[in-house]
């Protein structure tokens, strides 16, 4: 709420500030986003009251939906501090960034905390419109154009396949409350064999489709490097953390919760999906000398070990997921934010040479990236270790073995194009007409939370993982 | 604290750092208490939740390598005193942290935390060798942690196996869920040793997995290549001793006659193909994988007398081939080559290394009244009680090793100065004779007093054999019943013979 307010805020208050200064509008952004992270706090005393529901069922607010609006706060509070002095050097600094980033994490929020199939559309929506012109926000920019049509065109289908299945699930069940189509099909089971079954069990396909989009599970991960590629950098942290993270959290409530009585039905999907998103996104990351290209293709290959504690299809499953994500999001959008930063004007300076002796003359920042990395290669000690091995424990507890021996044969693959970021920052000879600029204060603090909570999600994970399992129990599972 | 330029105190904190560590760790050995064969001195903390400790403690087999692994830091530091210039803060960071790494693994007792050192340990290393390393370092050091890394992840999917099975990762709870409570099946055990032991195959490095170390150990600066072959390599033949052998004793013998085997190849083409390196610093790599080949058959003999030879010759290979190392790099210090060719007759431009040269080349090639020699012997010796041809074979290794070495002396050391250059190289200096002084002490030390060492190994490796012996008579009894019985070798606890016949060596090679 906190989030749209301010957003639309921002919009009013824009013309009125002259061209020089619109930067102030992003720290009004942020103070809305941390209004709507206080604002979160509040839900978490109604939580612990009744994980009372709001607007007549439409929308939860149970220890789930707040771990999941944490993560997307706070990824957008990152975004928003990390994309201040990127605005300015490419001159395309303007209120309606930030507002757009702030609709985009009011989306995500609804999608997130949404008890109904027609609301999370709406919070689809929201968030998908404005990552779309978010998308293009270079307007001279050609890669970035393409990358918002890209995004646009496909984005819709994807949109509408969901709606697609809304409806045939409603056909079945005559409601689109996930509470009450958990109880419709407790009182009906599903059945793959009778006829009565074909509507929901084609209706969960077509949602497997339009979520699979988002969260770029394979086969519908084709636009997801040419998007992350295109879109302006800090833009791209945030497609790659927020949406998941918010998707996720919707495909948790409708698999786990209104399909939980018919595990089977889709864990061969998640399986072979799951299989394929890892291969895919590794295999593709193999190859690239563009830094932000391969962290794009990284992050399919992310989406992949996600899927993997997904098809465990328990509780523990899901903290494994909500772990990771957070997780995940820290350390993808720290990278992004330093790719943004050493991007420099128009981003031109995105390849592997590019970074070549950073180790020498930016340490602190080289030193940054480089856990970023480790975190997402899965070096013990950071986050990214802890959400990939509670995923194979949770994959493992299921019996899921080879799915997990696949995702960590993957894990190696994946640590070579990590590695070799790693070769070009400290083992190669610095290119010595080119000094990257300084780090301005707003990407510090950023980088400072990102590479804090890494660390912190790494080593004293209690508390993350409690909240995380108490999230999970706090969803009615069958 | 300190400035990046300032060398001089760099090298000096670090130097402090690691002997006080040392003298730290050297107040193990009187808290030891020699009766117990258990883990002492623990220490055990919740860290995560209620499954992940940090559980920390030493047993016989664990307490020397902490010693020669705080022993060889302050050696590697010194011995990079001046070799290293550039970057001089992050190596010895770079070393530092690489030994809390090597301990780390040493003493953990909860499989998540060891997975963590494990895992950690790479990383400091793999900066060693691409940064200060040779001119093909970026290679070597890929090759090395992909190496490294293919292993690990499948063992870190047998610990989440283990469990899911047991419901702890805590070493000693799970050791006797699987002595009394849980029982695997046979294929289940097969698998969950086959991970563990590739990811200390790959580490140790066993042929046919050793690929990876002679590029690595040819690259890696002086200091890595010390800390490399004298401690890194450890920590897959004890990973093997700690995990492999006591958790899964079933499948240990089973894939034992495999595992023999590819020990005993490891010992011959590790031996053949150091005789025709061209690079000194190549050949004294590839005697890793003949001196390993060892240490794995004497593991892979299951009896006291090979065990405790193995733990030994972990030692021993610690401490020679990292003299080995240290010389070979005094002479790249000096001529910036490893090629054999370019030396030849410096004996007598540089008498005192060669010298030294001499020495510990005797030791690696197991000289009886040298550290070598016991653990050879000892190792042989325990092989021979349970498999005649396996020490046949592994004998010829120790003959290799000879040809290999004197040979390479040779070519170095005698004759007459083959190039001009060397003519006018200096001798040792101050600092690196106290290097190898201090080696050559340890050398004669552990090659006359022995039972020092292997007293304190013994209640250890009794009590680890025979729980593994329990564990395989359960085993057995369990599957009289089911159709298909499948009698496993019994274990032969060494005689005791051997330790005397040991300790009477000894006495009679201290008289003169």
């Amino acid at each position: 709420m906190f989030l749209s307010v301010f957003g639309i805020l921002i919009m009013l208050i824009d013309p009125f500030v002259s061209q020089g200064r619109k930067r102030v509008l992003g720290w009004f952004a942020l103070i809305g986003a941390v209004f709507s992270l206080h604002s979160v706090a509040a839900m978490l005393h109604v939580a612990a009251d009744s994980g009372a529901a709001g607007y007549s069922g439409l929308i939860t607010a149970d220890y789930f939906s707040i771990f999941v609006h944490v993560i997307i706060m706070l990824a957008a509070i990152l975004v928003i501090l990390g994309s201040m002095d990127y605005l300015d050097q490419e001159g395309i600094q303007g209120g309606e960034f930030y507002a757009l980033v702030l609709f985009a994490a009011a989306g995500m929020g609804i999608l997130a905390s949404a008890n109904e199939l027609v609301t999370a559309f709406v919070g689809l929506e929201m968030s998908s419109i404005s990552s779309y012109i978010l998308a293009g926000y270079r307007r001279r920019a050609p890669k970035s154009n393409e990358a918002s049509l890209k995004y646009f065109i496909l984005g819709s289908f994807a949109t509408a396949f969901f709606l697609y299945g809304v409806a045939m699930i409603y056909g079945a069940t005559g409601t689109t409350r996930i509470d009450l189509i958990q109880t419709a099909f407790q009182l009906n089971p599903l059945d793959p064999k009778a006829g009565s079954s074909v509507l929901p069990i084609f209706g969960l396909g077509l949602i497997f489709v339009g979520l699979g989009f988002k969260v770029v599970a394979a086969p519908f991960q084709i636009y997801a490097p040419d998007v992350y590629e295109g879109a302006p950098t800090p833009v791209t942290a945030l497609l790659a953390s927020a949406p998941k993270v918010a998707t996720f959290a919707l495909m948790i409530r409708i698999f786990y919760v209104a399909f939980g009585s018919a595990t089977n039905l889709w864990f061969w999907v998640i399986w072979i999906s799951a299989a394929l998103t890892m291969v895919i996104g590794n295999l593709g990351a193999l190859k690239q000398t563009n830094v932000k290209r391969m962290l794009a293709y990284s992050s399919i290959a992310h989406a992949g070990y996600i899927l993997v504690a997904f098809t465990a299809g328990t509780d523990v499953g899901i903290a494994a997921m909500l772990f990771y994500l957070a997780a995940y999001s820290f350390m993808k959008v720290g990278a992004f934010l330093i790719v943004t930063h050493l991007g420099q004007q128009d981003e031109q300076r995105l390849e592997l040479k590019d970074y070549a002796g950073l180790g020498s003359k930016q340490p602190v920042l080289a030193a940054c990236f480089a856990l970023f990395l480790l975190s997402l290669l899965g070096l013990p000690a950071t986050g990214g270790f802890l959400g990939k091995f509670f995923a194979f424990q949770a994959a493992l507890d299921s019996r899921v073995i080879w799915l997990v021996v696949i995702a960590a044969i993957n894990s190696v693959v994946g640590s070579y194009y990590y590695l070799r970021v790693i070769i070009s920052m400290y083992f190669w000879d610095p290119a010595q007409d080119y000094t990257p600029a300084k780090v301005g204060t707003p990407l510090t603090v950023a980088l400072a939370i990102a590479a804090a909570a890494t660390l912190y999600l790494g080593l004293l994970p209690s508390q993350v993982l409690n909240f995380a399992r108490a999230a999970a129990d706090s969803l009615s599972l069958r | 604290m300190l400035r990046g330029e300032d060398h001089v105190w760099i090298r000096r904190v670090a130097l402090a750092a690691s002997i006080a560590e040392f003298v730290i760790s050297l107040f193990l050995l009187p808290r030891f208490n020699l009766a117990d064969a258990g883990f002492q001195l623990q220490e055990n903390r919740a860290w995560i939740g209620e499954a992940i400790h940090y559980h920390m403690g030493v047993d016989g087999i664990s307490i020397f390598l902490i010693l020669l692994t705080t022993f060889l830091t302050p050696i590697a530091i010194l011995a990079s005193w001046e070799s290293i210039q550039e970057k001089c803060k992050g190596f010895f960071i770079c070393l530092l942290v690489l030994e809390t790494g090597m301990i780390g693994v040493f003493v953990s007792l909860d499989l998540f935390l060891f997975f963590v050192f494990w895992e950690v340990m790479l990383i400091p290393m793999y900066f060693i060798i691409g940064i200060w390393g040779h001119e093909r370092r970026v290679y070597a050091a890929v090759k090395f942690i992909l190496y490294t890394m293919l292993g690990s992840i499948l063992m870190l999917v047998a610990i989440l196996w283990l469990y899911n099975l047991t419901g702890t990762f805590d070493l000693p709870t799970i050791q006797q869920q699987l002595a009394q409570g849980v029982s695997l099946s046979p294929t289940a055990e097969l698998l969950l040793f086959g991970a563990f032991f590739l990811a200390f195959a790959i580490k140790v490095p066993l042929f046919p997995f050793h690929t990876w170390l002679p590029d690595a150990h040819t690259e890696a600066p002086t200091a890595g290549s010390v800390i490399l072959a004298g401690v890194m390599l450890k920590l897959g033949t004890y990973g093997m001793l700690r995990f492999c052998l006591p958790l899964f004793p079933n499948a240990a013998h089973r894939a034992a006659p495999l595992i023999g085997v590819l020990a005993i190849v490891g010992i011959v083409y590790g031996a053949l193909v150091a005789t025709v390196q061209t690079d000194l610093k190549r050949l004294v790599a590839y005697t890793s994988v003949s001196h390993l080949g060892f240490v794995v058959l004497g593991i892979f003999a299951f009896n006291t007398t090979a065990i405790q030879g193995a733990i030994y010759q972990m030692l021993n290979h610690g401490i020679s081939t990292g003299a080995l190392f240290l010389a070979v790099g005094m002479l790249y210090d000096r001529r910036h080559t490893h090629e054999i060719k370019q030396f030849g007759g410096l004996a007598t431009p540089m008498p005192v290394l060669m010298a030294f040269f001499l020495f510990v080349a005797l030791s690696s090639l197991a000289l009886p009244p040298l550290n070598g020699f016991i653990g050879e012997f000892l190792i042989l010796v325990g092989v021979f009680l349970t498999h005649h041809q396996w020490a046949a074979w592994g004998t010829s290794g120790a003959v290799l090793s000879a040809i290999y070495l004197l040979w390479a002396y040779q070519r170095v050391a005698l004759g007459d100065v083959a190039v001009e250059k060397n003519r006018t190289l200096p001798d040792a200096s101050g600092r690196e004779k106290f290097i190898l002084a201090v080696m050559s002490v340890v050398i004669i030390v552990m090659g006359v007093a022995s039972p020092m060492f292997t007293r304190r190994m013994a209640p250890a490796t009794d009590a680890m054999l025979q729980q593994m012996t329990q564990q395989m008579d359960r085993t057995a009894a369990a599957s009289r019943q089911a159709p298909a019985p499948a009698p496993p070798r019994p274990i032969a606890i060494a005689p005791p013979a051997a330790h005397h016949l040991l300790a009477s060596l000894n006495e009679g090679q201290v008289r003169p």
